[in-house]
């Protein structure tokens, strides 16, 4: 019998899970690497800096926001591509990377995040002695 | 200027896709014709376009544009923004995603009858181009008085 419960628990928990997807935007990213760190570029259109949420929870970096448009009261909706606002999307951190010094930029709409490494973990030149 | 910004949660959008979805499973999909000049889904800029009695919104959603790259013109009710997004692609990195829009675009868009192409305002904020045009005055409704 519980066996039964926790399938309907989880077959719940799935379809909760779909419907929270719905509801949400991805937001198209850019990820690049450089010998400093990790820089991420998000597309997030109508954001502003105090609706934008940056979190990092152990190695999970979330990033959330809240699009707000300048509507008249009295619209009614023509056409819509984008039907949802709220744009979420995290991603896991490997361990080489310093979480605590985060640098995070918003203009237009486009979120810069760049993920120091840390010092130790920057690659170093090995310089090859002449014997 | 922005005193009527509100997040629109819940709102007409919302409510437009729900709409757009019931009649997609009442004229199953594909049988419904589709406008002679509606894009494919995920046509970059996603556009929201509401109207009010007075005049038409258009909202593009295209974040990290230089406004200069902009052309907005419009042809008696027809409305094409086109423009660049110039993404700052780095040399002698290593890219693992790269799914940001960068070049060209172009849209066009077919407004109701009645706008006045003169009556134009566009604005951009926090990565949302907002387009406004006025209704002609002819058509606003009027309240007829009974003597």
């Amino acid at each position: 019998m519980t066996e039964r419960k926790d399938l309907e628990k989880q077959e719940s928990k799935a379809t909760q899970q779909i419907k929270q997807d719905e509801c949400i935007l991805r937001p198209q990213v850019d990820i690049c690497e450089d010998a400093t760190g990790i820089t991420l570029q998000a597309d997030m259109p109508g954001v502003s800096k105090d609706r934008l949420d940056i979190q990092v929870d152990k190695d999970t970096l979330s990033i959330a926001g809240d699009a707000c448009l300048d509507t008249p009261d009295d619209m009614e909706p023509l056409y819509a591509d984008i039907g949802v606002t709220r744009y979420q999307r995290s991603f896991s951190l490997s361990g080489e990377l310093d979480a605590t010094k985060i640098d995070a930029t918003l203009k237009d709409g486009l979120l810069t995040l760049h993920i120091p490494k840390r010092e130790e973990h920057k690659p170093r030149k090995i310089e090859v002695r002449t014997g | 200027m922005f005193a009527t910004l509100r997040p629109f949660e819940g709102s007409f959008f919302d409510d437009f896709r729900s709409l757009e979805r019931e009649m997609g499973q009442l004229f199953g999909s594909g049988s419904w014709p589709n406008g002679i000049r509606s894009p494919a889904r995920g046509a970059y800029p996603p556009i929201n376009v509401g109207s009010t009695p007075n005049q038409v919104d258009v909202y593009l959603f295209a974040a990290g544009l230089d406004p200069k790259s902009l052309d907005i013109s419009i042809q008696h009710n027809l409305l094409t923004i086109a423009g660049e997004r110039k993404a700052d692609t780095r040399e002698g990195v290593n890219y693992y995603r790269k799914e940001c829009f960068n070049g060209t675009f172009r849209r066009t868009i077919t407004l109701p009858e009645d706008v006045d192409p003169d009556k134009v305002d566009a604005s951009y904020k926090d990565g949302v181009l907002h387009i406004t045009i006025q209704r002609r005055e002819v058509v606003k409704p009027r309240q007829i008085e009974i003597k």
